[in-house]
């Protein structure tokens, strides 16, 4: 039989899906999608509002159950590979009201480090807080959690994921609710990982810039709708056809066209 | 006061403490989790439990009595689940419909079994009788270290050690998962550790310290050992462990003064007899959770 | 004997509680119904349950003025003033500080009830030597209920439920969507108070038959029932009704047939019999038909999935998917696909394709949310409009 497959080989990707579908209830999420995401690179996965982008994310990572559909991760299936996967849930998944301080949170990104008793040492410590350094949120290492602006919160998120020391880094909007400078100091840790050779997706909802973040797209409706490098996938074509009616011609080409 | 203290007051009052601290500490995950009225469930259906323990042995004893209380706490549980997944009804309405279900069910049971020779009834199931636990063997405080009198010790309060030092230890190791996943489920889930298991597992600890409780305070009651205590500590800390330490603390404070209220208060009033000793914990409880909500620290979100 | 208690001929008391429970049943069902739409069924635990201090205190009262003590009326003013300070605690705690509802539901309902306890300790020895029967209130009893009592409660239960049939507009709205509401000039926390209100009065009204502990049943119970059978608000306050007044009738015959069964208890049984039973059989949302539909639908889309692999020769990689196909007699047992699957696979990508074409024409993407993978196009459109896609798709193969 002969394979149809994208560019990249299945095998090596870090994360690669095949006929992943999703629903609630009788109403499919995501229908029959298929990623590989390309190692060392930036990808936003794109859509419209419901268009499944989040639920994409959380069945990768077994979060919520699909219907049908196989991942593997680094050729591996996900159980065995878990621990190369750094998760960034949305913002608003939480309770900020929770009795903690951040750099609390940001050992909970030890955790299989530290294993049930496991004592936190100070090697654990220092590195939570080179993590929190990373994020320019040293200060705050004490700050009790609820205290914390929207791009406060999005940044420990972050530092946790990156006290994980994986090779994957899947985030959930990121970008939602944060302030100018907050967007500025998530991107370009993340642009700092991937010079480190690791792999990031992140979901993104902002067209405006895909193209200067990123550099592979993923479509998604409900279905995949295009996937590849920014200046064959990110095509108003593409988007047109990904957002129908929803945006004006114009604009699109604006979004899609180099600055 | 010593040796009079010793044979009436002494067991009845660590066996409160050790109900009130083994409730306490699972109900601090419970209200993070926003499922405190779980133990609003729990405590309901202990009545059925025992009562089905009874009627399949035949004999009032403690441990089966326990197996079957923690297992209707089981079972309720599940039940509820299932109808909130399956039947799409919201959490509160499916725990409603399946504690008052199942409470009906063993008022019935009780009522239809031939029960009204041996000690088991109603009230005594809803609010305890903790002042019944007396130590008769102790004739004063040296009675602690004679082996003999220490046999003579109402065997609730063993018990009662014993299931605290069981939730105690799986509070101690399991503190780093729980945290994890009461924060952040969907995290905790990705870092490999079994929410729902963990979710499970609180429960059943928390069925096993009302089941234990039960016995001593009642069931409605053991409600506001799971909840007052950590919601008064909620509201005087902003951080995890420190508000486990407090809730201990309130749980201890609430159940030594409550015992003593209702055995020298109504001395004070001129009444003659002791009030519910069960009743005044969870009253007292009660005033320290007020209390927290109009100056505790941290009273507001 | 059932038979004779069904039909109301087993004495005037049995009459009495029937018709009494029925009444209550009916109220209890239709006004729970707002609160469990609203999603707030547990606050009516923490009313009922708030309701023993002021039994007790009622009672303490009515004695120290020199009368019975057991007077029907005086107890259910004295449970509804402190139903009532329960509530006010309950709403103060949620608004003024860090405490969720759920945690402040069982705060109330436990220290009232705690201290409910204690004032009946102290009840039964002010009237040591005179049974309180105080007691009787926690799970119901209807031994010896006087006509007064029933007429009470009857009349309690229809005024309850007059006000809420009066009221349900606004109450559905709220518990509908309480942002709306506010904008068409609907007082959100008044509505919420008058569902409180409402319920409080069918826990007083209902303390005597089935007591405080199981009260609430009457209220969540018939509502949860009948959501299984109608999507629609005031079709399933109606239904709720009709759940509640069954249950209550039913349950107090039965429990009139032989010493040994509670009334409280056998009505809130023979509701959750309707329960179960609707859980399962309801073919909208019960149990039954749920997990048929799913597993008819997991099925659809492996076959649609499945059908696709072959169409673009990728391997099928799941084994439930090559299952279905080989049952089906689209592929053989060497994983080949027959005629029929052939055919089919290939009308399957057609459907696919058009779907991909659809979505970039312009005056027919708006159609593309009906695009759900398993809906075929020939549903959606007119012949003429997918003659109209294939031209395009015959003009840029590359769409696909």
């Amino acid at each position: 039989m002969t394979l149809a497959l994208p560019r990249s080989d299945p095998d090596q990707s870090p994360l690669c899906i095949r006929g992943l579908t999703v629903s609630y209830g009788e109403q499919p999420v995501v229908f029959s999608v298929d990623m590989t995401v390309q190692d060392g690179a930036m990808t936003a996965i794109i859509g419209p509002n419901g268009a499944g982008k989040s639920t994409l994310l959380k069945a990768a990572l077994n979060i919520v159950r699909p219907l049908s559909g196989r991942i593997t991760v680094y050729g591996q299936p996900l159980a065995e590979q878990a621990q190369r996967i750094a998760y960034v849930p949305q913002r608003a998944s939480v309770d900020w009201d929770f009795p903690t301080e951040v750099l609390d949170v940001v050992l909970m990104g030890l955790y299989r480090d530290l294993g049930l008793l496991g004592r936190v040492r100070g090697h654990h410590i220092r590195h939570a807080k080179d993590c929190l350094d990373r994020v320019g949120m040293e200060d705050f290492a004490a700050r009790q959690i609820g205290q914390l602006s929207g791009g406060q919160q999005q940044r420990v998120f972050l530092a946790r994921a990156l006290a994980q020391r994986a090779d994957l880094y899947l985030l959930d909007e990121p970008f939602a609710g944060v302030d100018a400078a907050t967007e500025r100091a998530i991107i370009d840790v993340l642009k700092s990982l991937r010079a480190e050779g690791k792999t990031v997706v992140a979901v993104h909802h902002d067209l405006s810039t895909v193209r200067a973040y990123f550099d592979n797209v993923f479509l998604i409706n409900r279905r995949k709708m295009g996937e590849g490098p920014i200046s064959t996938a990110f095509t108003p074509e593409t988007v047109q056809a990904t957002y129908g009616g929803r945006l004006a011609d114009g604009q699109i080409t604006q979004l899609t066209q180099d600055a | 006061m010593g040796a009079e203290f010793v044979m009436l007051s002494l067991a009845p009052l660590l066996i409160g403490i050790f109900a009130a601290v083994a409730c306490a500490l699972p109900g601090n995950f419970l209200l993070l989790r926003r499922q405190s009225l779980i133990g609003d469930a729990i405590s309901h259906v202990v009545l059925p439990g025992i009562i089905v323990a009874f009627l399949l042995t035949g004999r009032i004893a403690a441990w089966p009595m326990m197996l079957g209380a923690a297992g209707a706490a089981l079972v309720a549980v599940v039940l509820i689940e299932t109808i909130r997944r399956l039947g799409r009804v919201d959490s509160g309405a499916a725990m409603g419909v399946i504690f008052t279900a199942m409470f009906a069910a063993g008022v019935l049971l009780l009522e239809q079994s031939d029960t009204a020779s041996v000690h088991l009834d109603v009230e005594h199931a809803l609010y305890g009788n903790l002042e019944s636990l007396i130590w008769l063997d102790g004739m004063g405080w040296a009675s602690l270290l004679d082996p003999v009198a220490l046999r003579g010790l109402p065997p609730e309060l063993p018990r009662m050690a014993l299931t605290l030092g069981v939730v105690a230890l799986c509070t101690w190791i399991f503190w780093r998962p729980l945290k994890m996943a009461t924060f952040d489920e969907g995290f905790a889930r990705t870092m490999g550790i079994p929410v729902q298991l963990l979710s499970l597992g609180l429960v059943i600890t928390a069925a096993i310290a009302a089941v234990a409780a039960f016995d001593a305070v009642g069931s409605i009651i053991v409600i506001a050992m799971f909840i007052c205590p950590p919601a008064t500590a909620r509201m005087m800390t902003n951080r995890l462990a420190a508000q486990i330490w407090w809730s201990v603390a309130f749980a201890v404070l609430s159940a030594i003064l409550g015992y003593v209220l209702a055995g020298y208060g109504p001395l004070w009033f001129g009444g003659s007899n002791a009030v519910s000793a069960a009743g005044m914990i969870a009253t007292v409880s009660g005033l320290m959770l007020s209390a927290a909500a109009l100056i505790g620290p941290h009273r507001k979100g | 004997m059932l038979i004779d208690a069904l039909f109301l001929q087993i004495g005037y008391n049995a009459t009495l509680v029937t018709l009494g429970s029925a009444t209550l049943g009916l109220a209890a069902g239709a006004t729970g119904t707002f609160l469990f739409l609203r999603k707030r069924a547990l606050v009516a635990d923490a009313v009922s349950h708030a309701t023993l201090p002021g039994l007790a205190l009622a009672f303490m009262l009515m004695v120290a003025m020199g009368g019975d003590g057991r007077n029907l009326a005086g107890l259910m003013a004295g449970s509804a003033l402190s139903a009532w300070a329960g509530l006010l605690c309950l709403s103060w705690l949620t608004r003024h500080t860090r405490l969720a509802e759920d945690a402040a539901i069982g705060a109330v309902l436990s220290v009232f009830f705690g201290f409910g306890i204690v004032l009946l300790t102290v009840v039964q020895t002010l009237s040591a030597g005179r049974q309180a029967g105080l007691e009787s209130f926690l799970l119901g009893s209807t031994a010896g209920m006087l006509f007064s009592d029933a007429l009470l409660i009857a009349a309690g239960g229809l005024c309850v439920l007059a006000c809420a049939l009066a009221l349900r507009r606004p109450l559905l709205l709220v518990a509908f969507d309480p942002g709306y509401a506010q904008t068409q000039g609907i007082n959100v926390q008044r509505m919420d108070l008058a569902i409180m209100t409402l319920v409080m009065a069918i826990t007083v009204v209902g303390l005597k038959v089935v007591g405080l502990i199981l009260i609430v049943a009457l209220l969540i119970i018939p509502a949860a029932t009948a959501r299984f059978w109608s999507n629609r608000a005031d079709r399933v306050v109606l239904l709720a009704g009709l759940f509640g007044g069954l249950s209550g009738y039913i349950g107090a015959a039965v429990s009139a047939t032989a010493p040994g069964l509670p009334t409280g208890p056998i009505i809130v049984l023979v509701g959750f019999g309707f329960f179960v039973g609707s859980l399962l059989l309801s073919p909208g949302r019960g149990v039954l038909s749920s997990a048929l539909r799913h597993r008819a639908y997991q099925r659809q889309v492996h076959l649609r999935q499945g059908l696709l692999a072959l169409a673009r020769q990728q391997p099928v990689y799941e084994a439930m998917t090559r299952r279905l196909l080989r049952r089906a007699g689209l592929v053989r047992a060497d994983g080949v696909p027959t005629p029929e699957g052939h055919s089919r696979a290939a009308a399957a990508l057609r459907d696919e394709t058009r779907w991909q074409a659809l979505r970039s024409s312009m005056h027919l993407s708006e159609l593309s949310t009906r695009d759900d993978g398993l809906t075929l196009i020939l549903d959606v459109l007119t012949q003429d409009q997918i003659a109209e896609l294939d031209r395009r798709i015959n003009a840029s193969p590359r769409v696909v």
